[in-house]
């Protein structure tokens, strides 16, 4: 039996914050970046840097070509608008775009930001850089209105094309009350509807070649294979994929923009819809960054609950990726079995929190209760059962030659493809990539377990599965460390922040009874600063970048979520695939639509 | 007076032809009951158990609530053949049975080129799907019907070529003789493959799981169907069971030895219930097929057919050509 204590856990940091802007201004002399200032507060060690706009192309130049381990990975790409902001230094203008790239060589992050100013809502695109930033330039401009120079086409990408203003500047309306009455006119649902239909030569796709006219199939936002309100327009010659255009935003909900009126406390089940496979596994970025920035340290048990939870919503969320890949490839019934091995984990869920996919169950310093009486028989039950089943499944799903010829070496892209797209995950690992946060860069705990890093080598829609599958086995295996050696102890921190905060002593002293209600009402008062904090979600590398500006309320939540850069790359993977091919992809890459749109 | 009688067969004909679809339609309406509540044993859970004992009146429910649904033509579709296509389907696969011999007394018609009846039927039922796909003048019934004629002709040519064993042996092209000549023995003990590529051509003329590519729902959201509602939809769905009792009741018949069993089993139930018997076990391994296994893709299915299936079939004939030649069969 594996032997596992907290107390020795040790949460990843970064090395050599500084040591990364000499390096570069090594290479280039002329390059002027300014460290971050004491008043920014950026409590996590991502090294952080200002540059000047005008030298934003030359500076991105070196960080990705010039530099000995170059960041060959744009990770994440997100704009402030400081306009309201309290606390920001003085080389804070109106507009902030921060860069977050990623260097797997040295297994360092930097963040680089750029200020802007809102008469010159203007910035060079690094689009030539790093190809997957042509999402995220298209949704920086479709929240903020900031404009890229040299973008490819920049448009909307989340918002409807007929949407007028720019969600997520501090001037547009947060709540519904603050606007005029919703309708949709029939005149204005034609026009609605038109602003819908796809042409080609925008997208500079051409109606037809010398021999074939190509037929454009909109498959979506309604298809059976789409997983969600997904719409992907085809140009096809016959039954092959010439090229392919996505199309997201269907299930935007503006998980961000709410992010900004909702207090800390009451955010958090905002944050399980994001990825709706997840469950509790989307609370534990968000409650990391929130406890970093608090300063909260959170009790070991607390930290074995929250692995154990995470975990079984990982085997949750593969089970139904294993069915549903299954189905689209035609086989009916694998599904019906996983759900029933769901439903016994949804079980065991609904006794610890009393919800099952949505339990909403993290708190700020810790978890919402502790396990109830017997929770460890429940658990010891399912670690015992599910192996069994995924032998089964190995039979029916994975060994099926019909399986294996619909996907293997279909759908595949390299290493160095995923990383230029941003892939993370299972996605990444399928490659031969070995990387995982929890082992390269261990939080919450992970760095007691013992568990292995399944890897595929081809890339392709086989391996992703095979990947996922194995995932499970590991996933299994923590959670039967985490029931052999729950810790004692209390399963939420003593902290004035946490929430609900504690309330033992309220009825006692006026000096417990004053925060408790404060804290109740009002939520909690994050201290001003910025944080970012990452977990190995189940679809990926998922993460909550926070800027607090002091108040009961995030002044910006960023949200980083897999499935949004995976979705990018299908061009890449689907051309000169049948749509039979293509759905298999869809499938085998995984990714929920929740948590593309946000 | 007897001697008018003669002149009342073709009444006695028309009475058997209505007694046939009337039972035919239900007992393919019962189908696709027996088939839902099948498979939802094989995927551990129910099946639709409500309505009626066992939820046996389903198939009622069901077509009272297809008969209640608007009957809704596209407006951008081809009116005329839009309607069209689930009759000729329907029509195609029901003059079939005609020639199928139920039992030594029962059945419609000894055509002496029964068998060739049914093929030259099994074609014209492709129109079916390719007119359905066509006249629906949308994107994905389009793809669902290219993909069903592209299928259909190919495993057509499969079908064809793999009862040639059977006549070759039988002599005869009329099924009551070719069931007459399996009294001695199955066809099957020397026409497994013969029996095996017409099983897999049988399942893809009538457009089942592993073959179900031009409904394909995951893909083509229904394929050549897409547009269809209401009781036109009813007719592709009947057409498709009865499809499966035609291809199980031609398995049968062909290399099953018909209503024939040997004797101690033989005068335990009459012939026309060994028939049905045997065709039931066909029916649930269609069923059993669905719920196991995944679909191939479009191209691998035709490969398959055409380098696999194809020469496997030539194979067949020309041995059993041979041996029959030798006089050893």
């Amino acid at each position: 039996m594996v032997e596992v204590d907290l107390s020795l856990s040790k949460d990843w940091q970064m090395s050599s914050p500084i040591a990364i802007i000499d390096e570069i201004t090594a290479v280039a002399h002329d390059l002027k970046l300014s460290p971050v200032t004491a008043i920014e507060n950026i409590v996590d060690d991502i090294p952080t840097f200002w540059v000047d706009k005008s030298q934003l192309s030359a500076l991105m130049q070196v960080v990705r070509f010039d530099l000995a381990q170059p960041f060959e990975m744009c990770f994440d790409l997100c704009a402030i608008d400081e306009t309201e902001r309290q606390h920001k230094a003085s080389h804070v203008s109106d507009f902030t775009v921060s860069y977050h790239l990623r260097s797997y060589d040295r297994n360092l992050d930097v963040r680089i930001k750029v200020a802007l100013n809102k008469t010159d809502k203007k910035l060079a695109s690094v689009c030539r850089f790093w190809v997957n930033a042509n999402w995220y330039e298209r949704e920086i401009w479709d929240m903020f209105g900031i404009v890229f120079d040299g973008h490819p086409y920049l448009c909307r990408i989340l918002m409807p094309n007929t949407w007028e203003g720019h969600p997520l500047l501090k001037t547009h309306p947060a709540r519904a009350t603050e606007m005029e009455p919703f309708t949709l006119p029939p005149d204005q649902q034609d026009i609605e509807q038109k602003a819908l239909q796809f042409d080609p030569e925008v997208w500079g796709m051409k109606r037809k070649n010398k021999n074939t006219d190509f037929m454009f199939l909109n498959l979506g936002p309604n298809h059976p294979s789409v997983h969600g309100a997904f719409r992907i327009v085809l140009q096809m010659d016959g039954e092959e994929i010439v090229d392919c255009v996505p199309d997201i935003g269907y299930h935007h909900r503006g998980a961000e923009k709410m992010g900004e009126r909702q207090s800390w406390h009451s955010y958090i089940p905002y944050t399980d819809r994001i990825d709706y496979l997840g469950g509790v596994m989307n609370n534990f970025p968000y409650v990391m960054a929130v406890e970093k920035l608090a300063g909260i340290v959170v009790p070991d048990r607390a930290k074995v609950i929250r692995i154990m939870t995470a975990e079984m919503f990982r085997i949750l969320s593969h089970l139904l990726f294993y069915g549903t890949f299954a189905q689209d490839i035609g086989a009916l019934s694998p599904i019906f079995y996983m759900f029933i091995d769901r439903e016994k984990l949804f079980g065991i869920i609904e006794a610890f929190t009393g919800a099952r996919m949505h339990p909403s169950w993290f708190r700020i310093g810790g978890v919402a209760q502790d396990l109830p009486k017997g929770w460890d028989t429940l658990v010891r039950d399912y670690v015992n059962y599910l192996p069994k089943r995924l032998d089964e499944y190995e039979k029916m799903v994975m060994q099926n030659s019909l399986i294996k010829k619909r996907s293997v070496d279909v759908g595949a892209y390299t290493t160095q493809e995923a990383i230029d797209w941003g892939v993370t995950g299972p996605g990444l690992r399928a490659t031969g990539f070995s990387w995982d946060l929890r082992k390269q860069r261990p939080y919450g705990g992970y760095d007691q377990f013992d568990f292995e890093v399944p890897l595929g080598h081809k890339g392709d829609c086989y391996d992703r599965c095979r990947v996922r599958v194995e995932e499970m086995r590991q996933s299994i295996r923590i959670i039967e460390q985490c029931l052999n050696n729950m810790p004692e102890g209390p399963y939420k921190a003593e902290h004035p922040q946490t929430t609900p905060p504690d309330k033992a002593r309220t009825m006692k002293d006026i000096d417990t009874l004053i925060p408790h209600f404060v804290n109740v009402s009002w939520g909690p008062v994050i201290p001003a600063g910025e944080v970012a904090m990452f977990v190995e979600a189940t679809k990926g590398i998922m993460g909550y970048h926070l800027i607090s500006d002091g108040s009961t309320m995030s002044y910006r939540t960023r949200i980083r979520t897999p499935s949004f850069a995976h979705l990018q790359m299908l061009p890449l993977i689907s051309k000169g695939q049948m749509v039979a091919d293509l759905i298999a992809t869809l499938g085998s890459v995984d990714y929920v639509m929740a948590d593309v749109d946000r | 007076m007897f001697e008018y009688l003669w002149q009342l067969e073709p009444l006695w004909k028309v009475v058997e032809i209505s007694v046939m679809i009337s039972l035919l339609i239900p007992i393919a309406a019962t189908l696709v009951w027996v088939e839902r509540r099948m498979i939802g044993i094989w995927q551990d859970r129910y099946g639709p158990n409500r309505v009626g004992p066992f939820g046996i009146l389903q198939p009622l429910a069901d077509l009272l609530k297809i008969l209640g649904k608007e009957d809704w033509v596209p407006p951008f579709s081809d009116r005329l053949v839009f309607v069209l296509a689930p009759i000729i389907g329907a029509v195609c696969v029901l003059m079939s049975f005609a020639v199928v011999p139920f039992s030594p007394s029962i059945g419609v018609s000894d055509l002496n080129i029964g068998l060739l009846f049914f093929l030259a039927m099994a074609s014209l039922a492709v129109y079916s799907v390719v007119l359905a796909g066509w006249a629906s003048n949308s994107k994905y019934a389009m793809l669902g019907g290219m993909r069903a004629a592209a299928q259909t002709v190919s495993y057509e040519v499969f079908m064809g070529l793999s009862v040639m064993g059977v006549v070759l042996l039988t002599g005869t092209f009329n099924l009551r003789e070719i069931v007459l000549a399996q009294t001695d023995g199955w066809l099957i003990q020397t026409q497994f493959v013969g029996f095996f590529v017409f099983l897999i051509a049988g399942i893809a003329e009538s457009h089942r799981l592993p073959f179900d590519l031009p409904e394909a729902e995951t893909e083509l959201t229904a394929g050549f169907h897409t547009e269809y509602s209401g009781l036109k939809f009813a007719l592709f769905f009947l057409s498709e069971y009865l499809g499966v009792t035609l291809i199980s009741a031609m398995s049968v018949v062909l290399f099953f030895g018909g209503w024939l069993m040997p004797e101690p089993l033989a005068s335990w139930l009459p012939p026309l219930f060994w028939f049905i018997l045997k065709i039931s076990f066909f029916v649930m391994f269609f069923i059993l097929l669905r719920t196991s296994l995944p679909r191939p893709r479009f191209d691998q299915l035709l490969s398959f057919g055409w380098l696999v299936m194809l020469p496997l079939a030539l194979l067949n004939l020309l041995v059993t050509a041979l041996l029959r030649l030798g006089g050893i069969i």
